[in-house]
């Protein structure tokens, strides 16, 4: 028996080993370690843990079957409120959600309810148990635009209630930003992307990938034409931001999006796909969120040397703490206090560097995050062959702009409301990203939930 | 699955097929492009539609082999199918929103430059259902490049073929053309759209800016997803940055900056040469020529 304050440690691929494959960077628990770890747990009256969790897993009563050994009746109990327990034991940002307010974390480290939740879900996968379909369906039909974390929550939930659901999705496989963004080393797309979605179609969902809402049929369309009684929209946000300094459009620089999406959805890191990728000798990626992360380590695993370039300081970096610390473990060189003035580019047309000047802190903005001032006579120059702008998303407005009678906000988010996720059109719903602009995917899932109790509401009323 | 329907060979390299694709056939209109994925590890190409039938929920594309990609996907026959087609993409051509009172009464002229040629098919077709005659330059390299000629043929008002070393109809590039119609048939143009390669594109823009005649051109350059969710397909226009498969590909060819356009088709020339180089020597590809980078 270890010490009670810490979390059993988990195991992971060696740093020096992973920073050259694309294998899964954490092993996650065995039985055993996570019977250990469940034991941490004191099973509060008032579980602080579950109101972390925005779709509220009853986090004590499943740790307690992890505890017994009861491994299955576990799983039943997540999958009461969550679809994608596989996912989010792995990319939730646990720290600031539900291990974040468990009250082993006043004293020591809370319990480590990411990681079991992960050891449930991989040992329901491994022992082929997935969610039952139901009986019969109540003959009403619901589509789902975007097959994102929000999208396949949605349609799970309205197919659990007997819903004949459809969802559309623009690219050729189905996952959003789970096949797309987040990488293969955080989140295995065969292992364990995959069989997720297949769960989801086992509850009846049909997915018709290659439809683009907007250009291959509109909402309108879908609720006249083809008979569907209600729509959620779950596009999420994926239109990059660029920075709008010099140089930008130059040979070598890339959004995230793009590097990612070459990496993660085309599998251009293998040389068996088609789709190329720049492998650069040294990279800058600009930003400090998880995507940053994700392509910084994309981009060493490459074969680069890769700089993080990030204004404010490490404190305020908005990626996980985990990534950051398996970045720097990894090799990833962090240029904080950094803003970057100009992409210097070559007589061909190829980045050869950037032109960058120092920050300091100065007083916190209206976001409470104290605002990077510039230190005057302090600009530099890195040579670089790639830049990769890693500066956030807004939603596509293609959904919006081709739909009567939706409102955005100026953001060009979709104005939905909170609780049960009804726009200001009737029948049609949204949530996640497409609402909220980039957030998490825990997030994203919990808004698709209440979309699905919306849209239930909304047609068994009509 | 996309089921082919018919593949035809028009001229060397260059390629037509009709493939199952209803939601794209029902929705498409001129000047919207689509993106095919040939299979599993194939990449996703975009090529612009060049010919729909609703009825049949079929649209037709045109290609020619500039790669490993295209090369393979010659190779399809019909019956065989693309795993992904994706659309329809882009904006569709200004000219179908106009009203067509105002339409008719100005005068088109449509630039096509060899493979380019199938992209402006449909605009002049769908000119022609609307009542409106335009004339339409077709440039090609030499004789047995030229495609679709009987087609544009039944639906231009008036036709002129060009061949840049003469070998059928007029000799010389479509530049020369539109000075020779304008300057010394004394014909009078509201709108040029010309499409065809990049440097086609510059050239035809250089002279019609001299000549006052407003020019749209469609872009193609590189794209991965073509719903704005990579930037890859960034263009400068005027002074915006714009996402050609969203914003585009169509734009105002006077304010397009061409040469950081060109460059940006090139990111991935050593790459693409590779893959080539790999797929025409097969097994025998090992490198050590020291040219290819095979053995790196």
């Amino acid at each position: 028996m270890g010490d009670v304050l810490k979390k059993v440690p988990v195991r992971e691929q060696d740093a020096k080993v992973r920073a050259t494959n694309f294998e899964e960077v954490c092993y996650g628990y065995n039985q055993e370690e996570a019977m250990e770890e469940a034991v941490r747990c004191i099973n509060c009256k008032n579980a602080k843990c579950i109101t972390g969790c925005p779709v509220a897993i009853n986090i004590p009563g499943f740790i307690h079957e992890v505890k017994e050994g009861n491994i299955e009746e576990a799983y039943k109990v997540i999958s009461k409120s969550s679809a994608l327990p596989a996912v989010c034991g792995r990319v939730c940002p646990q720290e600031s959600q539900c291990e974040g307010v468990c009250i082993r974390g006043i004293k020591g480290e809370p319990v480590s309810i990411g990681k079991l939740e992960r050891f449930v879900a991989d040992w329901a996968r491994e022992h082929g148990i997935s969610p039952e379909k139901p009986a019969e369906t109540n003959g009403k039909k619901v589509a789902v635009i975007g097959s994102g974390p929000a999208g396949l929550t949605c349609a799970g939930d309205l197919a659990k209630m007997g819903y004949e659901v459809t969802i559309f999705e623009a690219l050729h496989e189905p996952g959003g930003v789970l096949v797309y963004g987040i990488p293969e080393f955080r989140l295995p797309k065969k292992g364990v992307v995959a069989p997720e979605i297949e769960n989801v179609k086992k509850l009846g969902v049909k997915i018709e990938t290659n439809v683009v809402i907007g250009k291959s049929v509109t909402i309108d369309e879908l609720l006249n034409e083809e008979g569907f009684d209600a729509v959620f929209i779950g596009s999420g946000a994926g239109l990059p931001k660029f920075m709008g300094i010099p140089g930008e459009n130059a040979n070598g620089v890339f959004s995230a999006n793009e590097y990612l999406t070459r990496s993660n959805l085309m599998k251009a890191f293998d040389e068996n796909y088609d789709t190329p990728i720049m492998i650069g000798k040294k990279v800058a990626v600009v930003g400090g969120g998880n995507v940053a992360m994700d392509a910084a380590r994309t981009a060493l695993r490459l074969g680069a040397e890769v700089h993080i370039v990030y204004r404010r300081s490490e404190a305020e970096l908005p990626a996980r703490v985990e990534e950051v610390h398996h970045a720097k473990q990894e090799g990833i060189i962090f240029d904080l206090l950094t803003n970057p003035l100009e992409i210097l580019v070559d007589d061909n047309g190829w980045v050869r560097g950037m032109s960058c000047i120092k920050m300091e802190l100065g007083e916190p903005d209206e976001s409470g995050r104290r605002r990077p001032v510039e230190i005057k006579g302090s600009e530099f120059e890195i040579e670089l062959d790639t830049v990769i702008m890693s500066l956030g998303t807004s939603p596509n407005p293609l959904i919006s702009s081709t739909t009567k009678g939706l409102e955005t906000n100026r953001r060009k988010c979709i104005v939905a409301q909170e609780e049960n996720g009804a726009t200001t059109k009737e029948g049609v719903y949204a949530g996640g990203d497409a609402v909220t602009g980039a957030a998490t995917v825990i997030l994203a899932m919990g808004a698709g939930k209440s979309a699905a109790q919306g849209i239930d509401e909304f047609l068994n009323g009509k | 699955m996309y089921k082919i329907r018919k593949a035809e060979k028009l001229a060397e390299n260059i390629f037509l097929m009709d493939v199952e694709a209803p939601r794209i056939a029902k929705s498409c209109e001129p000047g919207q492009f689509l993106i095919v994925k040939m299979d599993e590890k194939g990449e996703r190409i975009p090529l612009t539609i060049c010919d729909y039938h609703r009825e049949d929920g079929t649209v037709t594309i045109v290609f020619q082999i500039v790669g490993a990609s295209t090369k393979k996907m010659a190779e399809l026959q019909a019956g065989d199918s693309f795993r992904d087609v994706i659309g329809p993409l882009g904006q569709a051509s200004e000219f179908i929103h106009e009203p067509a009172a105002e339409l008719k009464e100005k005068k088109y002229l449509f630039v096509a430059g060899g493979v380019g040629t199938a992209p402006v098919y449909p605009q002049v077709k769908w000119m022609k259902e609307n009542g409106i005659d335009v004339d339409v330059i077709v440039g090609a390299k030499n004789k047995d490049l030229l495609i679709l000629e009987d087609e544009m043929r039944a639906v231009a008002g008036n036709l002129y073929v060009t061949t840049d070393d003469g070998s059928y109809e007029r000799k010389g590039m479509v530049t020369e053309v539109i000075k020779d119609l304008v300057q010394n048939e004394g014909k009078h143009y509201d709108q040029v759209v010309a499409i065809g390669p990049m440097i086609m594109m510059k050239f035809v823009c250089l002279l019609t800016r001299e000549l006052g005649l407003p020019t749209i051109v469609s872009l193609n350059p590189i794209m991965v997803d073509g719903t704005g969710m990579c930037g890859a397909c960034r263009v400068t226009v005027g002074d915006q940055v714009k996402f050609a498969c969203v914003d585009g590909p169509e734009f105002d060819g006077h304010l397009v900056n061409f040469d950081e356009a060109m460059k940006r088709q090139t990111i991935y020339k050593t790459q693409e040469g590779r893959a080539m180089l790999k797929l025409q020597e097969g097994d025998t590809h090992h490198g050590g020529c020291g040219h290819c980078g095979g053995d790196e």
